[in-house]
């Protein structure tokens, strides 16, 4: 709720630096590791600022129950849940109305991307876990499930980053913490796959006039195209390790 | 919200169609359905409107109890919108407890009316930290021929726009309903408009058959001064960053006609 909160600090400085040090077009510090769950078929984890998120894919396997099933192709699911402990007041661990809006718009953001129709009768299941959040946890979970899907080996168009862009304090800034968000203005989450130049997540809330929205859309994909790189590095850095491992330990035949 | 069959042959007219700037029922890429709008039905409620949008039609109830404020913002009433997609209104809607379409939906339109700033939330607090009045806007699909979205947004805004306070004091800390009513103090009209992309073209409105041909859906809420305040896309396909903004351009004109329909000056 942006209503009437009273701004106890300036969120940006004159020098236009934010409460975190960052610059008003600057993306959080990124960490991100592919491959770290055992169980799952795909898995990946990501730190941006204090987000700490893990995402994990589960299939093409059989799906339950069975009259789900498509014909002519996989069943893509999606579970955006947040742990009771990445918040600062305990949040219930029964899913929230704001939780079933995110996991079906994170589906939505992500099916574009992956070639759902070579796995007819299969389902893919997927699950991002909030550890810890910061404000911009669906697009951190969007970008980072994006990868456990690649790790699963699941065929894709391409990887899908996501960015949130927003207003603060007067003016266009990329990727807005919590404190920020609350804040703010008005916050807008994007999804973005670059190979199609396709948005496949636009949510906004807040107040733009049109030559802000446009403004902050264009930020807001230069985001997604800087989660981009890293994204790519994290899943080459995967097979690197593998690589040197294979090298050291050699492979038994 | 794909739902009933439509024919594959019927599927490619409506995309052809689209594609040369005609759609099926006649109407240009940007027009809207038939609107009717008819208000305070619920005798009831505290507001209510009925919007009939081509053959969607969606009832909004308001009901205004008291209640505890949210503890981040003490001294303000609550906002609660709620949609129900009722088995009577389509032959894919079933009973039992909200689904992700109506939570989408009954999300859209909050974000709307909260975000605008609407409600004059403040004015709705009887005592700060302890009770507040709570709104509930109260969306209630009756017949689902496409474009929920905009239909139950403009159904809430008639909705709230019809709503009467019933008059109260607060007398050794109870509060005592007194006879006569005033009107919700409303301070801003937000309209939702929606585009579906077909064919790679945008079309506003979309009705049953046309949602599901669409490849993406994209909902703009626009305030009275032409500032946009809440956005959603929806559906499995994606827009392109000119297409966003074309229909950025577009929804201003197109909330405007629509609010003048349930806005008297």
């Amino acid at each position: 709720m942006k209503t009437s909160q009273k701004k106890q600090e300036k969120l940006i400085d004159e020098n236009g630096i934010r409460l975190d040090g960052r610059k008003v077009n600057e993306l959080r510090q990124l960490k991100i590791e592919v491959g770290i769950l055992g169980n799952a078929d795909g898995s990946a984890y990501i730190e941006q600022g204090k987000n700490k998120i893990l995402a994990a894919v589960y299939g093409p396997r059989e799906v339950h129950p069975r009259h789900l099933a498509l014909p002519d192709r996989a069943l893509l699911r999606c579970r955006y849940h947040m742990a009771p402990f990445s918040v600062q007041e305990r949040k219930s661990p029964a899913p929230s109305r704001r939780e079933m809006e995110l996991s079906k718009v994170i589906r939505e953001a992500l099916e574009p991307s992956v070639f759902i129709e070579y796995y007819p009768r299969t389902s893919i299941d997927l699950f991002i876990e909030v550890l810890q959040a910061d404000g911009g946890t669906r697009c951190a979970g969007i970008t980072v499930a994006s990868l456990a899907l690649a790790d699963a080996g699941i065929p894709m168009r391409d990887l899908v980053a996501a960015c949130a862009a927003g207003k603060v304090g007067g003016q266009i800034v990329l990727d807005l913490t919590d404190v920020e968000d609350k804040g703010g203005e008005a916050d807008m989450p994007v999804a973005f796959m670059p190979n199609a130049n396709a948005i496949t997540l636009l949510q906004m809330d807040g107040m733009l006039t049109g030559e802000e929205f446009e403004q902050t859309v264009n930020l807001a994909v230069e985001g997604c195209k800087q989660a981009y790189q890293l994204q790519k590095e994290a899943l080459k850095a995967k097979y690197t390790t593998a690589k040197e491992v294979v090298k050291e330990e050699g492979v038994e035949e | 919200m794909s739902s009933t069959m439509t024919a594959r042959i019927k599927q490619k007219r409506i995309a052809q169609l689209v594609a040369r700037g005609k759609r099926l029922d006649e109407r240009g890429p940007n027009d809207y359905r038939e609107v009717q709008i008819e208000t305070g039905l619920i005798e009831r409620a505290e507001g209510s409107a009925r919007i009939r949008l081509g053959k969607t039609e969606v009832l909004v109830g308001i009901k205004i109890e008291v209640g505890e404020p949210f503890l981040d913002v003490p001294n303000e009433g609550v906002l609660t919108v709620n949609a129900e997609l009722v088995p009577l209104a389509s032959p894919t809607f079933e009973a039992g407890p909200p689904d992700e379409n109506s939570i989408e939906l009954a999300r859209i339109v909050d974000r709307g009316i909260r975000e605008s700033k609407a409600i004059n939330l403040e004015s709705l607090c009887v005592e700060p930290g302890k009770r507040v009045f709570v709104v509930f806007v109260d969306v209630y699909v009756l017949n689902h021929d496409g474009n929920l979205i905009d239909a139950s947004a403009l159904a809430s805004l008639a909705a709230l726009l019809n709503t009467k306070m019933f008059n109260y004091e607060v007398k050794e800390g109870e509060i005592k309903i007194k006879p006569g009513y005033t009107p919700l103090p409303l301070r801003n009209h937000p309209v939702a408009v929606t585009f579906a992309k077909i064919n790679d073209k945008l079309i506003v409105d979309p009705w049953l058959e046309e949602e599901q041909v669409m490849d993406a859906r994209l909902t703009m809420t626009v305030d009275k001064d032409g500032k946009i305040c809440a956005i959603q896309k929806g559906g499995y396909g994606y827009f392109t960053t000119q297409q966003i903004l074309e229909a950025a351009a577009t929804v201003t004109v197109k909330a405007e006609e629509l609010r003048k329909l349930v806005v008297k000056e």
